[in-house]
């Protein structure tokens, strides 16, 4: 059954553009963090990316592609914590992950806010995000842009931008690949002559003033920023009645 | 062995090592025996969940080794947070790769491994001690060298375990537990249930295991210096395929971690006996939910 189609939600262009992100990727690892993402890769892996590996979140591949919070049925291979650490230093791997600070050349913090000596807030702590930076593509995912988030100088480097990897030599640059930021606000790259964010495209509804007031640093952004593009009609019903069918996506992002 | 003699053959100042990741398969009987110990002062090696918060929260912890401690459906951990944010906790944070190559070096007996983690990030600035290396080939690549995270003790949890210290996990995920193992002096297991791998069994999951997958025999005895036989010894964190994670619980033990008072209330009647009245007051608890 089609659904008669309502007007595409911020979520749902969120979900597209993080999709994108895996476009072309071939067969490595797709690592979403968070709801949006995990959408985004599951629509990449059911239609333009079937090649695409998924893990369940723990020790498995999933051989299926089910909906948010399904289980799967089908395992198509082992990936415990140990072997995906070595996937990862062997660069297989395209992780989005998060970020509670980010700068203009995609410098990410998760570890803690403040003075590392003594934190006003601790966070996740680094986890994996030296490794991920250095050794295989890694992508942002941003549900809610802010000059807090989106700042000028973050408090601990835990994923390494281009100005940090660039200054620690050419074993750190050799397989350093930031690819994209995907925020509830539009899409960014680094695709500048001094690696620095830049705008790629807005998402429908949002004004370029309203992605200046969010960002803590000078980001040029374009008058009229050229649109995230519009989910196809299969697309969406992908979304909406065979991924997410209870919306979980809508909590994610404010509409 | 008891827990309890577990517990009495470590000392005050070690280097412990704990096993399991997150809030998943962590020797939670033996972190609990520890707590009602005199054992202080310890340099704690983990990849971290409430095995850590618990240490953190009774003052025994000196120095904490981890790339995170957290209780994975509840992202941060309560008494680890508040630990870092009173300050003066010393921290080696080291991403979890490099972690990895240091435990991997510790095993090895290497006094370190080169691991490209960790370059250009602010790990080598709160980590003053970490060095670098240049490779001798012809990229000249330099590196971080991680250094050995030798331990003088580690404790992980199994599902299965025999008298002598052959364990095996029935769950997906390994976990690092062998590596913590061999990189440490001596090891304790403690296990779900002790079993006679020699024996015929009634059940497919104690089958002898050169029949069955004698690839989950994780742990081998020449690492393993005792044994113990903890039933229920994970909990609250998830033990697959024995039991899941205790949700309501750990939720419960992070609602009580925020707060003093709340803290108070959950050690006195959760904590403050022995590991058959911690059981005993979980199951009460878990009734008193309907």
């Amino acid at each position: 059954m089609t659904r008669t189609t309502t007007a595409v939600t911020r979520a749902e262009y969120c979900v597209l553009a993080c999709a994108e992100a895996w476009r072309g990727d071939g067969e490595v690892l797709a690592s979403p963090m968070g709801t949006v993402p995990t959408l985004g890769a599951r629509l990449a892996k059911l239609t333009f990316a079937p090649e695409l590996l998924l893990t369940d979140g723990e020790a498995l591949l999933m051989g299926d592609v089910p909906a948010l919070g399904e289980r799967s049925s089908v395992t198509e291979g082992w990936l415990p914590y140990r072997r995906h650490l070595t996937m990862v230093m062997g660069g297989r791997r395209h992780v989005m992950m998060g970020a509670s600070q980010i700068d203009r050349f995609g410098n990410q913090n998760i570890s803690c806010v403040g003075d590392w000596h003594h934190p006003a807030r601790q966070l996740l702590g680094v986890r994996g995000a030296p490794a991920n930076t250095l050794n295989n593509p890694v992508s942002y995912w941003i549900p809610l842009h802010a000059k807090r988030v989106f700042v000028e100088r973050v408090d601990m480097v835990c994923g390494v931008g281009h100005d940090r990897a660039a200054a620690a030599g050419p074993a750190a640059t050799r397989y350093h690949d930031l690819r994209r930021v995907v925020s509830n606000l539009g899409v960014f790259d680094f695709a500048t002559p001094d690696r620095s964010m830049r705008v790629v495209s807005a998402h429908p509804g949002v004004t370029a003033a309203e992605i200046r007031a969010a960002t803590s640093f000078a980001l040029p952004v374009p008058a009229d920023p050229p649109p995230t593009r519009e989910p196809t009609a299969a697309e969406l019903r992908l979304i909406r009645d065979v991924l997410d069918p209870t919306g979980l996506r809508e909590g994610e992002v404010r509409p | 062995m008891t827990p309890e003699e577990v517990v009495r053959r470590l000392e005050s100042g070690m280097t412990l090592g704990i096993g399991g990741w997150g809030s998943r398969r962590k020797p939670m009987a033996l972190v609990r025996a520890l707590l009602r110990s005199d054992v202080t002062d310890l340099t704690v090696v983990a990849y971290g969940g409430p095995d850590v918060g618990l240490l953190l929260a009774a003052g025994k912890v000196r120095t904490l080794v981890t790339a995170f401690v957290t209780l994975d459906s509840i992202p941060l951990e309560p008494h680890f947070r508040a630990a870092r944010e009173r300050g003066g906790l010393d921290l080696v944070e080291l991403d979890e790769a490099m972690f990895l190559q240091g435990l991997t070096a510790a095993a090895q007996r290497l006094p370190f491994l080169p691991v490209r983690a960790g370059l250009g990030s602010d790990v080598l600035r709160v980590n003053p001690r970490l060095r670098t290396v240049t490779s001798p080939y012809e990229d000249g690549e330099k590196l971080v060298a991680v250094p050995a995270l030798r331990m003088d003790a580690a404790l992980v949890h199994l599902n299965r375990a025999d008298r002598l210290g052959n364990g095996q996990y029935l769950g997906p995920d390994p976990y690092f537990d062998d590596l913590f193992c061999e990189a440490a002096d001596t090891a304790y297991v403690s296990c779900e249930r002790l079993v006679d791998f020699g024996a015929p069994s009634d059940s497919p999951a104690d089958a002898p295991p050169p029949r069955t997958a004698p690839q989950t025999l994780l742990v081998s005895r020449h690492s393993v210096t005792g044994v113990t036989e903890t039933a229920g010894g994970a909990h609250f964190t998830s033990c697959a395929p024995d039991y899941g994670r205790d949700e309501p619980f750990q939720k419960a033990y992070a609602t009580a971690a925020a707060s003093p008072d709340g803290w108070a209330q959950f050690h006195d009647r959760f904590l403050s006996g022995s590991e058959e009245d911690y059981h005993q007051a979980v199951r009460t608890w878990h009734k008193e939910q309907r």
